[in-house]
């Protein structure tokens, strides 16, 4: 090997080495920016359903998203959507319009929920009204049916339902 | 090349110089070297601290103490015996002049068979803080034992149920909880000294949580007890074996009085045992990076070795030709 | 506007628009280095390293440190130590790299003064250099404060209380620089700003300006020879590279400086894993208590020696000695009376000089550790001190009889 080409080599072998190192270093440093354990392990609110008025919107929270939580009306249609507890039907969604993501307000006279920044509305059960911006149903988060307690977080088989039917993302 | 290497062995020699001056040097100087007794509990170290007539007290209750260890206890006698010690050492208990009575769950495997025979006989002596009992062992919140287990039989039947049906696997978490927990608490590990922390939920109208702040009253409470009965709050041990170093912590806890001298901390009698698992948990909440370390470590060093090789033959490469 | 054609590579594209090709030149292939170098060379080049080093990590602590006086010490060693994906790791490297970059610090100082590379036209390399130390210093302390432990909050509060100028009880600069009383959520919070925006910042365009005053002069050599760069450099670009005296920063030079840093990383990173007691203290894993001094309180180790200067004397001249030994070093230039740039074995009395000042700094620095109680430490302090005064006092008097060594 001449003299030239065997520095080249050695150079593009240490810088090549080196690179690696450096890729070893990007994936820690990917490591420190994701969320933290407690962060994740905080991600688990349960709801008392027990108390629930019907046709009143109760807002918990969750992973700092906003929950909404209706016992529907006894006259509304079910729906696969629906979360059944004894004789009870309850409408659970995450509270963000599914067009850009403000909080829809849940008009009772009207039975639907109706969003203030660009006109969005959504029935009973969540589900987009057409010709409107929102383009799908309120997202409805991970729940586990605990006796009339609801836990937020976790998949129960109800919600593995759902998500089969492609009920929900 | 001689020359450089000459050059890097006086700069290799004037900082190893500098390291050992400022570490291993200082830290002889300032903190004297303390040996353990290999946790045996036979009063050596009290009595060789003693003077006079406190000297002579240690050596005839701890001979005393042997004496008992020499009988052969009963564990069904001392199964009955136990009952009465239920009364304050149990679940929920309640603070008794200063402390809440720990867990006696694991007491057979964590403490030393010796130092149990000590601590029924006569807390404050057992435990080295006598000095703090001008008035004698009465005046310890377990100072009413000696009317409840009166018989050098009688102890050594209880020690021996312990040894022999209070012995079960004990996790590091719960050895912990029983022998320090009632003092320190261990905020790394979610532990204060009323137990595990709970999970509790905030108000989602308010966005305060009341059951929290209730119990965080509670502690208060308990803390404020504690602190008064020892004359200050036992420090948080989260990270306190990074603060001290295990050596440290081995030979304070086998006797507080050989590092602290004077301080009110009881010697707590933990058996080999007893100490691995406290240890364990102290560097579960005060090291916890230490197995990824270990684990890591070679591998970074292994990739600079190479690293520094392929930069040596690069290196030379381009100064072959220059001399 | 450059008469632009179209280029045939993006070297070129980015030539004929920021003369990318000059710019190498000048700042690599054709900036010349003496080739009579040894690795102590290379020291520069390992400190920008481990600066960058602390930058990197510093960035990663910086996403999860809290300022606050309550949630300081827990925020570093619960959050970043136990939660976060390799906290444990920038911490480590953090503190060891903020030590180690004084250890090199001082290697590169005393390089400096051995070889002479503060003379004759090299005065203000050494000044920059020597304002980055300071810099450094500054850097180090407040950076020190952040995780709100024992040993930050009586460093902090010995420290500032030195500004009271002794007998001037200045006690009102003392609160006002600590925007308290004592050590407290303001102190704390401007020694943040200090050490994560102000000082960083400062200390990037003193490298930059070190990194100018180099050029005209040249970095020295072994010998201290003035040579013909010129003439070095036509040699080399001839194609005569082992008659020529110079090399070029890149990549000849830089290849030894990365072997060196290999080399250093490989003890860096052993340090980190294995050995990192002597920069992270165990005094400073208790969290800051203002109701209890701890039994010894000791700054860093690269502030010792300057630490010992202070404590044999009374309070005043104590002050006063502190004082002038951190600045006694700028003056070496102008103290200096000989004309010779050569390496200390070849000056003489320099030589006795050079070395009697290093053991000074060392027993001055194992002094300043131990407790000034024990009589026998404090004598040697005491006699070290006033020899670090000596040594400086004879320094112009030894220089100006040095026998001009011939060219």
């Amino acid at each position: 090997m001449s003299m030239s080409s065997r520095r080249d080599f050695m150079g593009m072998a240490l810088g090549g080495f080196t690179a690696l190192g450096g890729i070893g270093a990007l994936m820690a440093m990917k490591k420190t920016w994701d969320p933290l354990p407690s962060v994740k392990a905080a991600g688990f609110t349960t709801v008392d359903l027990a108390g629930a008025e019907e046709n009143k919107l109760v807002v918990e929270k969750w992973r700092g998203k906003p929950i909404f939580v209706l016992k529907k009306p006894k006259d509304s249609k079910p729906n696969d959507r629906d979360i059944v507890i004894g004789e009870d039907r309850f409408h659970v969604s995450i509270g963000l319009c599914t067009h850009l993501g403000c909080i829809p307000a849940y008009v009772g006279a009207e039975k639907k929920f109706k969003c203030a920044c660009h006109g969005g509305e959504f029935d009973t059960a969540g589900i987009n009204l057409p010709n409107l911006p929102p383009p799908t149903p309120l997202e409805i988060p991970p729940f586990k049916i605990d006796g009339t307690k609801l836990v937020l977080g976790e998949a129960g088989p109800e919600y593995k339902k759902m998500l089969d039917a492609g009920i929900t993302a | 090349m001689n020359k450089e290497l000459k050059i890097f062995g006086v700069v290799a020699f004037f900082t190893l110089l500098l390291y050992w001056g400022v570490e291993p040097y200082a830290h002889s100087q300032m903190h004297k070297h303390v040996e353990g007794k290999n946790l045996v509990y036979d009063g050596t170290a009290d009595i060789e601290a003693a003077e006079g007539d406190v000297k002579a007290k240690k050596e005839a209750f701890w001979a005393d103490v042997k004496k008992i260890a020499d009988l052969k206890g009963d564990a069904t006698a001392g199964e009955a015996t136990f009952a009465m010690c239920g009364g304050c050492h149990m679940d929920g208990a309640a603070n008794m002049g200063g402390v809440t009575p720990p867990s006696l769950d694991h007491a057979g495997a964590l403490y030393d068979k010796n130092y149990l025979i000590a601590l029924i006989k006569d807390p404050a002596m057992a435990s080295n803080v006598d000095h703090k009992y001008p008035n004698g062992t009465m005046s310890h919140p377990m100072g009413s034992i000696s009317s409840m287990v009166s018989t050098p039989q009688d102890i050594a039947n209880v020690v021996a149920y312990l040894k022999e049906k209070k012995n079960a696997h004990v996790e590091p978490r719960e050895a912990f909880k029983e022998a320090c927990g009632r003092c320190h608490a261990n905020r790394y590990g979610k532990l204060t000294q009323l137990g595990e922390l709970p999970k509790t939920k905030s108000n989602i109208a308010t966005g305060k949580d009341i059951d929290r702040m209730k119990y965080d009253q509670k502690v208060a409470e308990e803390q404020a007890a504690v602190a008064a009965y020892m004359g200050k709050l036992p420090p948080d041990l989260s990270i306190m074996i990074r603060a001290r170093s295990e050596h440290f912590m081995h030979t304070f806890i086998e006797n507080p009085q050989s590092q602290l001298k004077g301080t009110a901390m009881p010697r707590v009698g933990l058996s080999h045992e007893g100490m691995e698992k406290v240890i364990e948990f102290l560097e579960e909440t005060g090291d916890p990076s230490a197995p990824a370390r270990a684990m890591a470590g070679p591998y970074v060093i292994g990739f600079f070795v190479l690293f520094t090789i392929l930069a040596y033959l690069w290196k030379s490469s381009l100064w072959r030709d220059l001399h | 506007m450059a008469r632009i054609e179209n280029a045939k590579s993006i070297g070129e594209w980015l030539d004929q628009r920021i003369a990318i090709e000059t710019l190498k030149k000048v700042m690599q292939t054709e900036y010349w280095i003496p080739k009579n170098i040894n690795f102590l060379w290379a020291m520069g080049m390992v400190l920008a390293a481990t600066f960058g080093i602390l930058l990197v990590s510093g960035i990663f602590l910086l996403m999860y440190y809290q300022p606050g006086v309550d949630t300081a010490f827990d925020s570093v060693n619960y959050t970043i130590m136990t939660e976060v994906g390799y906290g444990w790791l920038w911490r480590h490297v953090h503190g060891v790299g903020a030590s180690l970059v004084f250890l090199i610090i001082y290697i590169h100082l005393f390089t400096g003064i051995y070889y002479g590379s503060y003379k004759k036209g090299r005065e203000l390399i050494w000044l920059s250099g020597m304002l980055l130390f300071v810099l450094f210093s500054a850097e180090a302390f407040s950076g020190y404060m952040l995780p709100w432990g024992q040993m930050s909050y009586w460093a902090g509060m010995v420290i500032t209380n030195l500004f009271s100028g002794g007998s001037l009880e200045a006690y009102g600069l003392v609160e006002w620089i600590r925007g308290d009383y004592v050590p407290g959520q303001a102190f704390l919070t401007r020694f943040f700003m200090l050490h994560v925006l102000l000082l960083p910042l400062v200390i990037i365009g003193g490298i930059v300006f070190h990194f100018g005053t180099l050029r005209i002069p040249h970095v020295n050599n072994q010998d201290g020879e003035d040579f013909d760069y010129a003439e070095a450099a036509e040699l080399y670009k001839a194609g005569n590279v082992k008659e020529s005296k110079v090399i070029p920063f890149s990549p000849v030079f830089l290849s030894k400086d990365v072997f060196v840093m290999g080399v250093y990383f490989i003890l860096f990173f052993f340090l980190v894993f294995y050995k990192f007691e002597f920069a992270m203290d165990p005094v400073n894993f208790d969290p800051a208590n203002g109701l209890s001094t701890p039994a010894h309180i000791y700054p860093e180790w690269y502030f010792l020696w300057s630490y010992e200067i202070l404590r044999p004397f009374s309070k005043d001249i104590g002050l006063i000695a502190f004082g002038i030994a951190q600045v006694i070093f700028l003056s070496l230039p102008f103290l200096d009376r000989s004309p010779n740039v050569a390496p200390a074995s070849r000056r003489g009395l320099f030589n006795i000089w050079f070395w009697l000042l290093l053991i000074d700094v060392l027993v001055l620095t194992f002094m300043g550790k131990l407790p000034p109680t024990d009589m026998t430490f404090a004598m040697i302090g005491k006699v070290a001190a006033y020899t670090f005064f000596a040594l400086w006092i004879a320094l112009p008097f030894i220089t100006m009889f040095e026998k001009k060594i011939k060219e």
